[in-house]
């Protein structure tokens, strides 16, 4: 067919002589900078292929001459990495918690690795700070429900708090309400003593009604002076530290329920040197005993 | 003929219908064959109703009937996905905004954004604009008595399947190929419609050569249906329920899924929409597209290149070495051939750069191409494999997508949508080219506060995941990079509202416009105006 190039009157460029709809092209040529990047890139592609492993062949691939592979590079630097820990991991394994403590500079490490290893297991329950909230404990304060020492806070990590593990720490608060075992009133009224205990004030006859019933149900596992017993899990009630909430209704809950709260146990899921690690670290926040 | 064939087609999809919600178990199945059934109902309804209608076959008119529901449908499409993006946007800064409920779970509404912003409305537009593009430029009228409504009507079933269907739990977990076998095969069904009807348009055109719009579009049509076929290649565990499990395992998997995802950007968001440049750009400005030479050159480059890039999304994972060598390169070696449509889109305006200052509609155009060159360079740096280590799994990634989405794909689309409304509803123009304005500056600084407030999140949580201590232990726990992006999740959020708002702004618009009021700015109206009808008009000279 005819085409009938013209000359574009703004650009002075002749047009193709192809109209669709109006629309008409410019014969310009490729710009040539955009030609030459386009060689450039094409050059470094090549490049690239010569020296990496880059194309599949019949029986597995080309190389490249500098013989990288991505296996290889994550191996070395993996071993890399436990070398230079090897010397800390292989003295904290070989240790106790308190020979670690008394040794600055292994001592430093461990903290180290427990600052980490707790900000990924043990924070989204307990606080990034170690703060705790309501239902999981302030770990930074010196009220410890099953003791504040290295070695029981070791066995805390490590087993768990009523979990499936064999080993695990339980303890097992009636359920005083749930189970018919109290009267409504009465649990108020425990309540109510129990809350006297760390100095709040309330109904005197309530309170005396209450302590009868602590001294029968309740003395047994968290003390005649209501001091707690850390053997058993059983919480100090004359602290003003309230795990469950201070309020009334929240104390007369956890009377009626037992509340029963699980912390995981980390043994076959952290390696022991880890959970050492922890141990320390979490000693160290301030209220390790 | 056409009504014969019409009707048999819906009678089997009646009846397939019904036959499902007999004999499946699976309480979505028989949701979504009850959806089948109601629609072959109306379907047939409407063949039956309009079988003599003259306007169907007149061969001297424009087809625009499909078009026009398209179009529509990308505005309310776009609308929806844009919202449910955004209400991600803030769950992800506020967790609780999640609900506790299974269907207003991030993880069913984000498919659900995805779909319906890439596939609801961007295959809408497509739609719209390859079939407005390819009758005019071929001056045919569109192949086909039935078929583009089908396409059409076909394409929003399947929209409709895929999004109840995620809400639902229902979901193949392939990342932007998420919907079930069954509406898979329906795609099939319309997509190859939709593959015909263009082909035979462009089969019957007469005009002597196929222009590049057309090339786009038809590389887009058939590489999607390939992708399509292979990355969905499933095996149903019951011909009655919904659940399948595909074929491929392992890195097999991921590498067929990222050269469909990849792919998917490649040739739906990114080939389908140059079609819409090369069309709409030199419309709009009314000037010749700068060089024909480089729409060759970068058309093919582009084709070839591009089909090889997707190892690029598995760097450093079990894919072998040579796979991610080769996906890097061939994403640095693409890099000039999307710049090759860049420069064609904005080298059209010489001549026309004052249109920038007095028609929204033409800046809409030029900044989307901007966009797409700014992201054209980014995804090849972003696969260079030392770069991608830092920036891989961050939401620099979320912040690379969306300014082609939201700049590119976005910004092209409302400008396109903004040029066809007035020609398909013969109309002077748009109701209100003030609020084009407005839509254009409050997507535009949406856009901006988008992705500058991913790149910092993203290279902030990029360089605290490979943080070390001097001991070798990690700086931050995975929770404490979370929340380092609490702020840039809240600008995220703010330029997502914008940028929905924006779209209300365009849909009221549109609506006043199909309406038929008044123009409110008639004087400040560009002169560019709609192709002449196919009977009328210069008439082309026979190909030999």
């Amino acid at each position: 067919m005819a085409e009938k190039t013209e000359i574009d009157d703004v650009t002075g460029v002749e047009t193709t002589g192809h109209e669709w709809d109006g629309i008409k092209e410019l014969n310009n040529p490729l710009p040539r900078w955009w030609l030459w990047t386009f060689y450039v890139c094409v050059i470094w592609s090549v490049l690239y292929w010569i020296v990496y492993p880059a194309w599949p062949t019949m029986t597995g691939y080309t190389k490249g001459i500098w013989g990288y592979s991505q296996r290889q590079a994550v191996k070395a630097d993996l071993a890399a990495g436990k070398a230079a820990q090897a010397k800390f991991l292989t003295a904290i394994e070989a240790s106790e918690l308190d020979d670690i403590r008394g040794n600055p500079e292994l001592m430093r490490f461990a903290l180290a690795g427990g600052r980490t290893a707790f900000a990924d297991n043990c924070a989204p329950c307990h606080g990034r700070g170690a703060e705790g909230t309501r239902g999981y404990p302030n770990l930074n304060d010196d009220d410890w429900l099953w003791g504040g020492s290295l070695s029981a806070i070791y066995e805390t990590i490590r087993y768990g708090i009523r979990t499936t593990h064999d080993d695990t720490r339980l303890s097992d608060m009636p359920k005083f309400g749930a189970d018919e075992i109290l009267e409504p009133g009465q649990i108020k009224d425990a309540a109510n003593f129990v809350l006297s205990l760390s100095g709040r004030p309330g109904d005197a006859a309530s309170i005396a009604r209450g302590k009868a019933v602590y001294a029968d149900h309740c003395s047994t596992c968290h003390g005649e002076d209501g001091s707690g017993i850390a053997a058993l899990g059983a919480p100090n009630l004359k602290d003003a530290l309230w795990l469950f909430g201070s309020r009334q209704e929240d104390v007369e809950t956890s009377i009626r329920t037992g509340r029963g709260g699980v912390m995981p146990h980390w043994d076959g899921r952290l390696d022991d040197t880890l959970i050492k690690q922890l141990t320390l670290f979490v000693h160290s926040l301030g209220g390790g005993q | 003929m056409a009504n014969s064939l019409a009707l048999a087609g819906a009678a089997i999809c009646a009846a397939l219908g019904l036959v499902l919600i007999v004999a499946t178990e699976d309480k979505v199945m028989a949701f979504h064959a009850t959806l089948l059934l109601l629609s072959a109902l109306i379907a047939g309804w409407a063949v039956i109703r309009r079988r003599d209608d003259a306007d169907l076959r007149d061969q001297t008119k424009y087809f625009d009937g499909p078009i026009k529901v398209a179009t529509i449908a990308a505005v309310f499409w776009g609308i929806a996905g844009f919202l449910v993006g955004d209400v991600i946007a803030w769950q992800l800064a506020f967790p609780v905004l999640n609900f506790d409920l299974p269907w207003t779970n991030f993880g069913r509404l984000r498919p659900l954004h995805t779909s319906a912003v890439i596939f609801a409305f961007g295959g809408n537009v497509l739609l719209a604009t390859s079939f407005y593009c390819v009758q005019r430029t071929s001056r045919a009228r569109l192949a086909g008595v039935w078929s583009p409504w089908f396409v059409v009507w076909g394409f929003q079933l399947f929209v409709v399947l895929a999004a109840t269907g995620y809400l639902l739990g229902v979901t193949q977990g392939k990342e932007y190929a998420e919907p079930e076998w069954y509406v898979d095969i329906w795609l099939t069904i319309v997509w190859v419609a939709y593959l015909l009807v263009f082909l035979g348009t462009l089969m019957k055109r007469r005009e002597p050569h196929i222009y590049v719009a057309n090339w786009f579009f038809l590389a887009f049509i058939v590489t999607v249906a390939m992708l399509h076929l292979v990355n969905n290649m499933t095996l149903p565990v019951s011909w009655t329920g919904t659940r399948s499990y595909i074929i491929y395992s392992g890195v097999q998997d991921a590498m067929t899924q990222w050269w469909y995802g990849h792919n998917a950007v490649g040739f739906f968001l990114t080939a389908g929409f140059l079609g819409i440049m090369y069309y709409f750009i030199p419309k709009r400005v009314e000037r010749p597209v700068y060089s024909y030479r480089l729409s060759i050159v970068h058309f093919w480059s582009l084709i070839f290149l591009y089909i090889w890039a997707g190892p690029h999304h598995l760097h450093y994972t079990a894919l072998p070495d040579w796979a991610q060598t080769l996906g890097a390169t061939f994403s640095i070696m693409l890099w000039m051939p999307s710049w090759g449509g860049m420069i064609n889109g904005l080298m059209t305006l010489s001549g026309a750069w004052d249109r920038l200052r007095t028609d929204p509609v033409v800046r809409l155009l030029v900044v989307s191409v901007a966009f797409y060159g700014m992201s054209t360079f980014e995804g090849p740096l972003m696969s260079v494999k030392a770069v991608n280590s830092l920036s891989h799994y961050t939401d620099w990634t979320i912040g690379h997508v969306h300014s082609g989405a939201l700049g590119w794909v976005g910004m092209v689309s409302f400008g396109a949508i903004y040029c066809l409304v007035p020609w398909l509803w013969n109309r002077k123009g748009m109701y209100s080219l003030k609020l084009i304005e407005w839509h254009f500056w409050i997507a535009t600084i949406g856009i901006l506060l988008y992705i500058t407030s991913m790149w910092v999140g993203g290279i902030v949580q990029g360089l605290m995941w490979r943080a070390y201590d001097a001991l070798g232990f990690l700086q931050y726990s995975f929770a404490e990079t979370v929340e380092a992006l609490h702020i840039p999740y809240l600008i995220r959020a703010t330029g997502g509202l914008l940028f929905v708002i924006g779209s209300f702004i365009m849909a009221y618009n549109v609506w006043r416009t199909v309406r038929g009021d008044a123009l409110v700015d008639e004087e400040d109206q560009p002169s560019s105006a709609a192709a002449p009808g196919l009977d009328t008009g210069p008439q082309p000279v026979a190909a030999e």
